[in-house]
């Protein structure tokens, strides 16, 4: 199995390289800048679209488009990766710098962070040096303020050429100038003078040779300066880049041709290889960074940075640090557990009311028996369970979730991590996709692109199945409470519940670790590549922006998703049950036909039938479950989790089967949303196939072994 | 134990910046590394005579976090071991 370029998706992204202009007179925005400084927010504050921005690098990986009017002009604003650099070391610098090169932006926002200008610095250099409709836009004001660094913006201005905006994005504070800036520099299409930064003699003399042949030649807005630079580093998937914008060949001017070679010969006899010269220009970067760094910002508190040093010193400890981290997921579950039994039950009460209603409705208008039953008996009560079993989780997990998000706390789960994934010779970023696969695994899928590396991309896209998204959690929650915690009484059984829970998210950790390695091991062969992780700054969390964002973009956005799944899926079980053949219905002859095989693995053949109709949304696995076993059986009236046991127990269920259901929803096959994400970001079926039958196999093994295990030493 | 590794290395002590205790600032001498590594180092602003402070090992002493032109980035022993650094 070869790991091309097309089998990892380094393509996937440039195909959103062309943006459509409407009407003639809609401007192109590029927005650029370092991950975690607050883009996202930007882009959301300007355009007014709800795209979520948490606080943890590489958070935008696909290309975001918005639309917005500003004074008489119409813009389009395009959210481009966020990079530290143009240098096309990775996937998002590629295209970041692709679409700044060749993508026609009318003008580039480069947004920085006020807290850290100096290393911000870096990115907004390359950009001005490859063109010149920069506005950049100073965000997280208030945070600088806040840590005592004061941002001298009409010197920074100054030193730049070209105009700056102080923004605190997260309030909607200075957007409204940054705009007056972009579409000054938009509608008068000069921009001053930006600055041009200069590299030691013997790379200025090089490029004099070469500039002047360009200028006339090179057109769209490429820089000739800039083409001259990056025709010395002898990058050719770059001058295949350029080549194909400008349509021809530039090598084939002869004024151009005989300038390289004499600009090349400059630079051998000054005994500068490429590697060197790639040296000097980062190096002519930094510290002209360094220096505008020093006249612009002041920090009146020196070490302003120690308040989240010391908080990095509890968080990340060798002795608290990874306990610390186990408990905060215990806490989440805890809140979650006991916060959702209550709504849990006033929602089923006041959905399952409505069915009544409903059935007299169906009574009183005269309505078929089959009618009846197809609607409110499958549909309707089908959809009732979804929102009852799953809302009220998800409504508490996400926000908290999204707290720790904001809070920066998951780049520090990758670094008390990362040694784990090292071993496993997997990427240390890995953690922080297997974070993102706790809200969603398709949202963790797509996060796997903040890995560079090929090999170590596709070990975290398989891998990212094995942590329950939000989808499993209710699922886990339901079992463990009716199964192992439902009678105990009091405080202990949501501690218990929790403790289960947080167990069966670790044994999840350990088998992404275990099948990581193992996959490096085998198929997918290699070494851990080179990687650094940012720590960003810790940021107060907005708790009410967080609520309302998760409840209205996670929540409701995957309940919509499980009820759009679940009323289909409640008719055919309905109907399933209903249509009799050979005095069997077709839910018992599907059900019998798959019994041998899944009580092989601990469950029976209703369960696996679950599963299998559950695939395009694990939310509705119990549901569809207790629904199949609802038609076969007399009807129950539903009360709590409890009584719900004893339909199970009814049924057949034993504590094992309650465990292998557990085992089996934490490793089976990702849901089709995340099995089509897999597609899509792989470009291979594959690698899709492998992602589903990687987990699903881990899943049957596992369920195997412990039922029988159970069984043989007399346990059950 | 902290205290003794630290007395052992002097200002001027040319090494690896992985032997640097946590708590202690050197200045960049040279990149060891080459290719992609090497330019994710310089892109981080590892140019020689920067400064970096080593701030905090993570639970298990490896990745250690830096304090790098204002920024704090983890770096693994492998990439900490490329980079030549003397102490200050």
């Amino acid at each position: 199995m070869g790991l091309t370029n097309q089998s990892t998706g380094c393509c996937v992204l440039s195909d959103a390289l062309h943006v459509e202009r409407v009407s003639p007179g809609q401007k192109v925005i590029a927005l650029a800048g370092n991950p975690n400084v607050g883009k996202s927010t930007v882009f959301n504050s300007l355009t007014g679209m709800r795209q979520h921005t948490g606080n943890w690098p590489g958070k935008t990986v696909t290309i975001a488009q918005g639309n917005f009017t500003h004074g008489d002009t119409q813009f389009i604003l395009v959210d481009i990766p966020g990079t530290y650099s143009l240098m096309a070391n990775s996937v998002e610098e590629e295209v970041a710098r692709d679409f700044i090169c060749f993508g026609n932006p009318d003008a580039v926002i480069v947004v920085a962070d006020a807290t850290c200008l100096e290393r911000n610095l870096n990115l907004i250099l390359q950009t001005l040096e490859a063109t010149s409709n920069v506005v950049v836009c100073v965000n997280l004001m208030d945070e600088a303020r806040r840590k005592k660094i004061r941002i001298d913006l009409e010197e920074l201005s100054r030193q730049l050429g070209v105009p700056v905006a102080g923004t605190s994005a997260r309030n909607g504070k200075g957007l409204d100038i940054l705009m007056d800036e972009v579409w000054k520099v938009t509608s008068e299409k000069t921009n001053g003078s930006p600055l041009v930064i200069q590299y030691p003699e013997v790379i200025e003399s090089a490029v004099s040779f070469l500039e002047p042949a360009l200028k006339g030649v090179v057109k769209g807005g490429l820089n000739p300066r800039w083409v001259a630079l990056r025709l010395l580093e002898d990058d050719e998937r770059l001058l295949k880049a350029i080549n194909n914008y400008l349509g021809y060949d530039l090598m084939r001017f002869e004024a151009i041709a005989d300038g390289f070679r004499k600009a090349k010969e400059t630079l051998d006899a000054a005994g500068i290889q490429p590697d060197l010269y790639k040296d000097m220009i980062v190096s002519g970067i930094v510290r002209k960074a360094e220096a505008i760094s020093r006249r612009v910002v002041t920090v009146e508190k020196p070490g302003y940075n120690m308040r989240d040093q010391r908080i990095d010193r509890i968080l990340t400890s060798r002795i608290y640090g990874i306990p610390i981290m186990i408990g905060l997921l215990g806490i989440i579950f805890w809140i979650t557990i006991t916060g959702a039994n209550y709504p849990s039950s006033v929602l089923a009460d006041g959905l399952f009311w409505v069915e009544e209603q409903l059935t007299d409705l169906f009574m009183a208008i005269g309505a078929p028996a089959w009618l009846h039953g197809l609607l409110v008996a499958g549909m309707y009560r089908t959809l009732a369970w979804v929102v009852s079993v799953m809302l009220p989780p998800m409504a508490i997990f996400f926000p908290l979730f999204t707290l720790l998000e904001d809070l920066g706390y998951l780049p520090r789960v990758a670094f008390n991590l990362d040694n784990f994934f090292k071993k496993a010779c997997a990427h240390g970023k890995q953690a922080l996709t297997m974070c993102m696969g706790f809200g969603c695994n398709a949202a963790g899928v797509v996060g796997c692109r903040i890995i560079d590396s090929p090999r170590e991309r596709l070990v975290a896209t398989i891998t990212n199945n094995f942590v329950p998204c939000n989808g499993r959690f209710p699922t886990l929650i339901a079992i463990i409470t009716m199964f192992f915690a439902g009678m105990l009484s009091g405080p202990f059984q949501s501690i218990v519940s929790t403790l289960i829970l947080t167990g069966v998210i670790i044994l999840g950790i350990i088998m992404t670790l275990v099948i990581s390695r193992l996959l490096s091991r085998t198929i997918l062969k290699g070494l851990p590549s080179s990687f650094t992780l940012e720590l960003p700054p810790y940021r107060k969390p907005q708790a009410g922006r967080i609520i309302v964002r998760s409840i209205l973009d996670r929540t409701l956005f995957v309940l919509g998703r499980a009820v759009m799944v679940a009323a289909p899926a409640g008719l055919i079980i309905w109907a399933m049950a209903n249509i009799h053949a050979g005095g069997m219905s077709l839910l018992s002859h599907s059900a019998n036909f798959l019994d041998p095989f899944a009580r092989l693995f601990g469950m029976d053949g209703y369960i696996l039938m679950a599963f299998i109709l559950g695939f395009p949304a694990n939310e509705i696995v119990i549901p569809i479950l207790i629904m199949s076993y609802m038609a076969e059986g007399s009807m129950m009236e539903f009360e709590s989790l409890i009584q719900l046991r004893e339909l199970l127990v009814a049924n057949g269920w034993t504590w094992l089967t309650a465990i292998c259901v557990m085992l089996f929803s934490l490793m089976h096959w990702p849901c089709s949303t995340t099995c089509l994400t897999i597609r899509k970001e792989t470009q291979s079926w594959k690698w899709t196939l492998v992602s589903i039958l990687v987990p699903t196999l881990t899943g049957l093994c596992v369920c195997f072994v412990v039922a029988n295990g159970a069984r043989l030493l007399g346990l059950a | 134990m902290k205290q003794k590794t630290d007395s052992l290395i002097s200002p001027g002590h040319i090494m690896p910046l992985s032997f640097l205790p946590t708590g202690r600032k050197a200045r960049v001498k040279a990149l060891m590394s080459n290719g992609i590594s090497r330019r994710r180092m310089l892109d981080l602003g590892l140019i020689s005579d920067t400064i970096i402070e080593a701030l905090q090992k993570s639970p298990s002493g490896d990745p250690v976090a830096y304090l790098i032109r204002g920024a704090v980035i983890a770096l693994r022993s492998e990439e900490a071991s490329q980079i030549i650094v003397e102490a200050v």
